[in-house]
């Protein structure tokens, strides 16, 4: 059994009775005590009536990851009682609503019964009262049970009602009602509880799309087209938010949002705006990528940039719209037909969200082609402990290769020869654009999918054909594999033979792992990939290790084979740890599957 | 040949607008069409529009989508950024462009598969969005590229020019335009240069999302006997709708006097003025649903409803819905649009 800031408490609710906000509360509170906490939400593709978790790891040593084995269960979902007692450990606590009092038959748990539909039903007379304050009931019952700071929730009740008092004074009532139950009727705390703590000072807690939103608005994005899909929705949203608040002057905008009618038009509007000249966007998920698909070859070929928020869910088709994964590694990095490649971002958390998803903007108009920024759910739509975002106002936004009308002018006399749209004059494999409406006349060109040669004319020539598309790989081999940002390498062991690649959001449940295994006695070298394509560092990485396992959420082990294919690393040192389930991945799946493969022997002995 | 250059030399004589600019510096490259394409005649339209109107061509995007129709840009305004995007998407492309700069003159290209098959929910929600720009159709009823395959505009009772015939309606563009709420609509014929030159200028100067229906004659598929897109067939049944339209640009007097009674004026939003002349009794191209009365009226007749068949000047553009800044996006600066470091301390104090 877990102690003090060491627990994981789960809650089972009814989707649409209100319990968000409520587990909102909880875990803020819990944040501002300074105590590292990691809610997820386990959702269902639903508006109302479905069974949703809310799941909050604290961990007083900053262990952010999911972990397995619930230590208090708040059951308030009939629907789901079957299912959620047995997820709960032996010794552990379950909380439910005992107005309708059931045996659990279970006796290495301890029930908590709390009448709090009763309760509620004594207190409030309005239904809608009464079923929403339930929510708040067993939240003031958890105060006194973990014995967290009533100061401090007060504080989140106020903050998250701001301006709502009467509202405030009811939620805090509900929270007394709750309170003072379980003072009255059982012993306060239980031995796990929580405690002040300094470990999340400095923080933030805020979800990744919420952080990728802001991140377009700092980098001086202007265009959005979208369309909705979770879990990419709220990217939209807060760009939306920020902007009306950041971004308007006398009733004018300075940004422009179509929601499109699918995500073709999404992406075609954002790449309507990258030729023009504003920093464009859009998000989507796995659907989204397949329908967009076509555009984006397009704006490979054509050389616009546009930059794309991948909110990842498991896949294929339709697939889990609620779970989290990292199924489209591969048909984003060759999305389109043709020979295409994308650049790709890996974000590990909504920190890196901000700081990603603004480069991805320096680089798309550098580069002057697609920049995918791959999230996922959990990163998107979870809240997550982390540093605050930053931005150096001394950064300047790069622009890339755009001609002004007197550059253009000057550019033989500057550059040796006359401006191509597509002529590679620095060697580089980037070309120089030309915005519409530059020069009266000179600079125009005509955009297209179809071949064409370096000064944009169409041409069915085919070693012209050849010599365009081999420059546009180089941009890429070369060019964009020396910009993009470089992976977090940390070595345990210098002599270590043996390494770990992982990306994205299985971060904390890599580190937590590789800590875990480090006091197995394995010490594992490890690399975060933090781009494609990839650099001189993950292809050296590779270079001196033996064996490394490369830990991906999806099934058919995606960034392996691209690492096979794209950094030349043989297959057989490279080991798959792969987690499709939809639910982000733990310490010890990671410790497992290594373990695993390293003490083969006593795998098959245990079995 | 895949691209055939101009020649830029012209004779000096050539007749020059206030701009100092000839009808030469409007054009674009060699069109690659077929002798006698519709295309090119409105192609050549499009350049006497502009050059009348004398616009700077490089203010000006043009941009299409995929198929005959669609290459066709290259053919004109030279001078013009062009974009040739992928097929039926043009739509939305155009929205992206001028959602990022609002200050230049967007014209749209398309044709009737491009607009009526794969890209008529593109079209739907372009129209739907008010969008400042010109969309023009050039319609000829079929597939030239992939060879002749019926379109969704070919009329049911025409044939192929191998005798099949056609199983299904034909979508009306101009109605479908009307009904989404187009605030400028009309339709015309690739062979009527008196006609489609005035619409073209007056659906250039229109704000808001200006439809152009033109009929345009495929002469390699479908020009035959039996084709309702023939020129034959086009000009025996081209009914020009109550008015013969006349654009005045604001700069311009109005000095012809009109017999009273026979003209109204509609002021658009540049000060420029539709002059309707007309021509029979009782049509108002101010009322939709006369607009759509009459284009059926007239299809039930065998006959096409062509000239002005729409306008409300009134209409609100995307980006007064959208309540875009006055200047270009794409023209504010980074310092503007950046809120810098000490509003993202404010923003992650909310986060705490």
């Amino acid at each position: 059994m877990s102690g003090i800031n060491d627990f994981v408490i789960k809650f089972a609710t009814v989707n649409g009775s209100g319990s968000a906000s409520a587990n909102g509360i909880f875990a803020k509170t819990l944040f501002r005590m300074g105590i590292p906490v990691s809610p997820k939400n386990i959702f269902p593709s639903n508006i109302q009536g479905l069974a949703t978790w809310y799941e909050v790891r604290v961990s007083g040593k900053g262990y952010l990851a999911r972990r397995d084995g619930i230590d208090l269960f708040v059951a308030m979902n009939p629907q789901s009682y079957a299912e959620d007692l047995k997820a709960v450990v032996p010794g552990g606590w379950l909380m439910y609503d005992s107005s309708l009092p059931r045996k659990w038959g279970r006796d290495d748990i301890t029930i908590i019964p709390i009448p709090i539909a009763e309760m509620c039903a004594k207190k409030w007379s309005d239904p809608r009262q009464r079923q929403l304050f339930k929510n708040m009931v067993y939240v003031g019952a958890l105060t006194a049970l973990l014995d967290m700071d009533m100061g401090v929730i007060q504080g989140v009740v106020a903050d998250q009602l701001k301006g709502k008092e009467k509202l405030v004074a009811a939620n805090m009532t509900a929270l007394e009602l709750g309170r003072e139950y379980a003072m009255a009727n059982f012993e306060c705390p239980l031995p796990i509880r929580v405690e002040k703590s300094e470990m999340a000072k400095g923080k933030i807690l805020v979800t990744g799309n919420e952080a990728a939103g802001l991140s377009a608005v700092y980098a001086g994005a202007t265009v959005l087209g979208w369309y909705p899909i979770t879990p990419s929705t709220s990217v939209a949203e807060a760009f939306e938010k920020h902007a009306r608040r950041l971004r308007t002057k006398g009733g004018k905008n300075m940004f422009s949002i179509v929601q499109a009618e699918d995500e073709l038009a999404a992406i075609g509007i954002a790449i309507g705006g990258g030729w023009n000249g504003a920093r464009a966007f859009t998000a989507t998920s796995g659907p989204g990528i397949s329908l967009m698909s076509e555009f984006l070859g397009l704006a490979y070929f054509a050389e616009v940039p546009v930059v794309l928020f991948n909110i990842q869910r498991g896949g294929p088709s339709t697939g889990m719209p609620t779970r989290t994964g990292q199924p489209d590694i591969l048909s984003c990095d060759y999305a389109s037909h043709g020979d295409t490649k994308h650049v790709l971002l890996f974000p590990s958390d909504p920190t890196e969200c901000f700081a990603l998803g603004a480069e991805a903007f320096d680089l798309a108009e550098r580069l002057q082609t697609p920049v995918i920024v791959m999230s996922d759910l959990d990163i998107g739509m979870n809240d997550w402990i982390c540093d605050p975002l930053a931005w150096d106002d001394a950064k300047v936004h790069d622009r890339g290769k755009v001609l002004t009308a007197e550059e253009l002018v000057a550019f033989k006399d500057k550059k040796g020869a006359p401006w191509g749209r597509y002529l590679d004059i620095d060697g580089d494999g980037i070309p120089y654009r030309t915005l519409p409406g530059t020069h009266p006349t000179m600079g125009s060109f005509f955009t297209r999918g179809t071949s064409h040669d370096e000064y944009a004319r169409y041409t069915e020539d085919g070693s012209i054909h050849a010599r365009v598309i081999t420059r546009i790989r180089r941009k890429f081999d070369v060019t964009a594999a020396k910009l993009v940002p470089k992976p977090e390498v940390t070595i345990r062991d210098p002599k270590g033979k043996i390494g770990l690649i992982y990306f994205g959001a299985t971060r904390p449940g890599v580190l937590e792992g590789l800590d875990e295994l480090a006091a197995d006695g394995f010490k594992l070298n490890s690399l975060r990939l933090r781009a494609f394509p990839f650099t001189q560092e993950v292809k050296d990485f590779c270079a001196e290790h033996d064996k490394i396992f490369v830990v991906e959420q999806n099934r058919d082990g995606q960034m392996r084979s691209l690492l096979m294919v794209e950094a030349g690393v043989p297959g057989d040192k490279l080991v798959s740890a792969l987690d499709y389930s939809g639910t982000p991945t733990t310490a010890k799946f990671v410790r497992e599957a290594i373990l695993s493969d390293l003490r083969p022997a006593k795998r098959q002995a245990a079995e | 040949m895949s691209y055939i250059a101009k020649p830029i030399a012209h004779h000096p004589a050539l007749k020059k607008n206030e701009l100092g600019l000839t009808h030469r510096d409007y054009e674009g490259s060699m069109s690659t069409l077929c002798a006698g394409c519709g295309h090119d005649s409105i192609t050549a339209a499009i350049i006497e529009a502009c050059f009348e109107m004398d616009l700077p061509a490089h203010r000006i995007a043009k941009i299409s989508g995929i198929g005959c129709s669609s290459k066709a840009p290259t053919y004109f305004l030279g001078r013009s950024h062009g974009f040739n995007s992928v097929h039926g998407r043009m739509p939305s492309v155009t929205t992206g462009a001028a959602m990022a700069n609002r200050d230049l003159v967007y014209i749209g290209v398309s044709g009737d598969g491009d607009t009526a098959s794969i890209g008529l929910g593109q079209f739907c929600h372009a129209v739907r969005r008010k969008l400042n720009m010109t969309y023009i159709v050039m319609n000829n009823g079929c597939y030239g590229l992939t060879k002749g395959q019926f379109s969704a505009t070919n009329d049911k009772n025409s044939p192929s020019k191998k005798g099949e015939s056609n199983p299904f309606d034909a979508i009306d563009l101009c109605q479908l335009a009307i009904q989404l709420g187009a605030g400028f609509v009309g339709r015309s014929f690739s062979g009527d240069k008196h006609q489609l030159i005035p619409l073209i200028k007056a659906a250039i100067a229109y704000k808001g999302f200006a439809f152009l229906d033109v009929i345009s004659p495929c002469v390699t598929f479908n020009n035959h006997d039996k084709s309702t897109k023939s020129y034959t067939y086009v000009r025996e049944h081209n009914e020009a709708v109550g008015n013969d339209l006349d654009f005045v640009e604001h700069q311009q007097e109005i000095t012809v006097d009109y017999e009273a009674g026979t003209s109204t004026a509609i002021k658009m939003h540049d000060g420029s003025q539709l002059v309707l002349h007309k021509i029979a009794d009782g049509y108002d191209a101010t009322d939709p649903d006369e607009a759509i009365h009459t284009i059926r009226k007239r299809a039930k007749a065998g006959e096409i409803a062509t000239g002005l068949l729409y306008v409300n000047a009134e209409q609100q553009d995307l980006h007064d819905v959208l309540a875009s800044d006055e200047r270009a996006l794409n023209t504010i600066a980074a310092s503007e649009l950046c809120p810098g470091s000490k509003a993202l301390e404010a923003i992650n104090a909310r986060f705490r």
